[in-house]
């Protein structure tokens, strides 16, 4: 199947500053991809070009299979958008904006869909707009993405006003969407959010892709947080692949913890049980501590 | 009043003064202007008291120019100042004022951005107070510069104080007034409507009071500020006691605005939001109907206002013949000149150039909704969805157009019904007037024109460059000839082009250019909207 989005080399600078500097970025069609990275990243600057509101000035883009600049028309009624700042019209109350955005987008809800987005959310339609939070704000741009029958959808740090238990409720949603076969483009800077949804990653910093694959290809290149108690101490000195061992007595025994990068796993695996078990907790890295690494790395590589 | 609640105002303040650093010298150097280039022709160009006698005629009776400009309290270059400006510089102060109360207190309010502010150690009241003492600062700059500046060109000292002063004095009464109505309303736009509905009925109030002759309610000349400016009789024996009731008004505003600022919640007005639809009516379905409906509501304020004022001014149009009623000579000359229906169609004529100016005005406010729809972030949903580029930027051009058709519509006929139920036959004044009335549209669609030009190609300036460009056809086509402008400068405007109707000699030919001028203007800035970033 084609790619829904494929851009490379992407780039565009506002004045003097460089917003994106060689992005790629390609989704597939019917995945749930999340787009990760820091405030100013250029996520925003990403997704704006590729909905055609910004122009690129460099790089090649392609969005379902179109110029994102060129037939931003017809491909926007194929797709449906949540903005990271959710502002709209205050006059207007949230289920007029659920509806008119249906219809600019040239298409209908399907009326029982929209109520069961609407009860499923917990949001009041008849308030004027003026007087949602920004949660609530976020849940009509939401429920107007979700209700429609575009087969993208781009959302922007979607869960940003939202509560965990809407939070939960989105997650929901974005898993039946992926069901359904809808593709999803997630921009996001919670990491458990992309971590819970996503098929494929990809981590931007600084306007360029650094990393981009699916979280087990990710998890190859890293690392695996050991916590172990044992009978006896255990040398792990001078083992290629140990890093950041911290050993120390608890009641009765040795408590360790280390990261092993997953080369090493076995070696250390038969030293530990050599040394007596006790306990063991092996996890893989958390998407957090994926980003705190290639970022904390990347800017110490900076300062040298 | 709790302890602590005007904690932060000073930084406040300074806060306001820096991002208003570009609008509020603008406002002040508009009046200043305005005021002193009029004192300035009429020194000049009126230096004998018998070239000042025919002005001072027309000035007198006539209820047309009573009406517009007040009454003319003596014969002095001061008097005559103080009568062609006061009113209207007073007007200017109070917009001034009401622009930045509502801006520094209600605006951000709404748009959340007092909301940062107020979890800092700020008092409950202080954003106003620092809105309020910035508007102060603004007229107190406006009084002393206008009391510096009119003695400089050569007139009297105290006179000059008191003009200056009551023009200050009524920013101060409206900044009072715009307190309270940034209260009320939870938007800023209904609250900023509300002052200028005040503003509006004062300027009517005193217009009627005028106007009206010794039968008529002449007291309407006391009840509301903009009146003052005339009751203290600036260069023609000042009634300096007259100042307290302008400030007495400020103070009831302000003491209002604190009591009710001090109960209720944040964001909240006191007219209460009532809950609407909880689904979209079938008629909300696109770019045009969503302009409309959030253009509607101007719209018909407009409306309203133009159909009032018109209809009063029209009316106004039929004692000018009784003008020269008392000298033989002035009516020998005067008959000459083409007699009392040339007279009643200049002034009709006028009317209408107003109408025009002010409805191009309505037209630029109308196209720049493109440009804070995209600043505040509402163009991009509807960009991201199916609709253009050129659809969306249409939508809001297209009710600028139809808003601005209609108060010219509305214009002409508020004119020649008031006129015409006056003076008799009002079917024929009707049909005359609406013509005369929809022969500004080309102009005035000239300036929106240019709006929207620089909204498709120099967004960032789209609101500097569509004002100004209104504010120099304003000064051109209203001061030009006192200043006697020089021709080809006049010929800039595109209202200098516009025949004069009724009584004119009207001919296809400015129509049609004026046309293709607006027409080029805006494909101009349509296609620089299909080519440039948004947001």
């Amino acid at each position: 199947m084609a790619n829904a989005i494929e851009a490379s080399g992407l780039r565009k600078s506002f004045g003097q500053a460089t917003a994106l500097d060689g992005l790629d970025l390609s989704v597939r069609a019917g995945e749930v991809h999340a787009f990760l990275g820091p405030n100013g990243a250029g996520k925003t600057t990403t997704i704006r070009i590729l909905l055609g509101l910004l122009r690129k000035d460099g790089g090649d883009v392609s969005l379902l299979g179109g110029d994102p600049w060129r037939d931003a028309t017809t491909l926007h009624s194929r797709l449906a958008y949540v903005p990271g700042d959710v502002t709209l019209w205050p006059g207007l109350t949230g289920g007029e904006i659920i509806d008119l955005l249906a219809r600019l987008r040239g298409g209908q809800h399907d009326p029982k869909r929209r109520q069961q987005l609407i009860e499923l959310f917990d949001l009041d339609p008849s308030k004027k707009a003026r007087a949602y939070s920004k949660g609530n704000r976020q849940k009509v741009a939401l429920i107007a993405a979700l209700a429609s029958d575009a087969e993208l959808l781009v959302l922007d740090e979607p869960t940003s006003g939202l509560d965990p238990l809407m939070e939960a409720t989105f997650r929901d949603c974005v898993t039946a969407e992926r069901r359904g076969g809808r593709t999803v483009l997630l921009s996001s800077h919670i990491l458990a959010e992309a971590e819970a949804l996503a098929d494929r990653v990809t981590i931007i910093r600084a306007g360029r892709t650094v990393e981009t694959g699916t979280l087990a290809d990710m998890r190859h290149l890293t690392r695996t947080t050991i916590d172990a108690e044992l009978s006896t101490p255990v040398s792990l000195d001078g083992l290629p692949g140990v890093h950041d061992a911290v050993t120390g007595r608890s009641d009765d025994g040795v408590r360790l913890r280390c990261e092993v990068d997953n080369a090493a796993l076995n070696e250390v695996l038969s030293r530990l049980s050599a040394a007596g078990v006790r306990t063991l907790t092996c996890r893989p890295p958390t998407l957090e501590e994926l980003f705190l690494r290639h970022y904390s790395e990347r800017t110490v590589a900076t300062v040298q | 009043m709790t302890t602590g609640s005007l904690t932060g105002t000073t930084a406040l303040a300074k806060l306001a003064l820096r991002r208003d650093k570009i609008m509020l010298p603008a406002w002040v150097y508009v009046v200043v202007i305005g005021v002193s280039a009029n004192a300035y022709a009429f020194v000049k160009l009126y230096k004998t008291a018998s070239s000042r006698a025919a002005l001072v005629a027309s000035g007198q009776d006539n209820p047309a120019l009573l009406f517009l400009y007040g009454r003319l309290n003596g014969t002095s270059t001061g008097a005559l100042t103080a009568w062609r400006y006061g009113v209207w510089g007073a007007l200017f102060a109070a917009l001034m004022s009401i622009f930045i109360v509502i801006r520094h207190t209600r605006a951000d309010e709404e748009a959340g951005r007092l909301e940062l502010i107020g979890s800092a150690r700020v008092g409950r009241q202080a954003p106003l107070v620092s809105a309020l003492a910035v508007a102060a600062v603004a007229n107190a700059v406006l009084t002393v510069v206008l009391c510096a500046v009119l003695p400089l060109i050569g007139l009297p000292a105290a006179g000059s104080a008191a003009l200056a002063l009551a023009i200050g004095t009524c920013g101060l009464a409206f900044t009072g007034i715009s307190a309270v109505a940034a209260q009320l309303t939870s938007g800023a736009r209904a609250a900023r409507g509300l002052a200028i509905g005040v503003l509006g009925a004062a300027f009517l109030a005193r217009a009627v009071g005028d106007s009206a002759g010794a039968s008529g309610p002449a007291w309407l000349t006391w009840v509301l500020p903009l009146g003052w400016t005339e009751t203290l009789r600036p260069y023609a024996g000042e009634r300096w006691w007259v100042l307290a009731l302008p400030l007495a008004v400020c103070a009831a505003g302000v003491w209002v605005a604190f009591a009710v600022a001090a109960h209720r919640d944040y964001g909240a007005g006191v007219l209460p939001d009532r809950p609407g639809r909880p689904a979209a009516s079938a008629l909300l379905r696109g770019p045009f109907s969503l302009a409309w409906r959030l253009q509607w509501g101007a719209l018909a304020g407009w409306v309203a206002g133009y159909a009032v004022l018109f209809a009063v001014c029209g009316a106004a149009a039929k004692g000018i013949g009784q003008l020269f009623g008392t000298s033989s000579a002035l009516e020998k000359e005067f008959t000459r000149l083409g007699g009392q229906s040339a007279l009643v169609n200049a002034y009709l004529a006028a009317l209408m150039l107003l109408a025009g100016l002010v409805a191009a005005a309505y037209a630029v406010s109308a196209v720049l909704r493109l440009r804070s729809e995209e600043t505040e972030g509402r163009a991009e949903p509807v960009l991201a969805a199916a609709s253009g580029r050129v659809r969306w930027g249409l939508s809001h051009v297209v009710v600028a157009v139809i808003g601005t058709a209609v108060l010219l519509a509305v214009a002409g006929v508020a004119t020649g019904l008031g006129y015409g139920l006056r003076a008799g036959g009002a079917g024929a004044e009707v049909g005359r007037m609406l013509g005369a009335g929809m022969a500004e549209l080309p102009a005035a669609l000239v300036i929106a024109g240019i709006a929207i030009a620089a909204f498709g190609r120099l967004p960032r300036a789209a609101a500097a460059v569509g004002w100004t460009a209104l504010g120099l056809v304003v000064v051109l086509n209203i001061f030009g000839q006192v200043l006697q402008v020089s021709h080809w400068l006049l010929d800039v405007s595109p209202f200098t082009h516009v025949p004069r109707l009724p009584g004119g000699a009207v001919s296809a030919g400015p129509f049609l250019w004026l046309s293709v001028l607006a027409v080029s203007l805006g494909v101009t800035g349509l296609a620089g909207l299909r080519r440039r970033d948004i947001g």
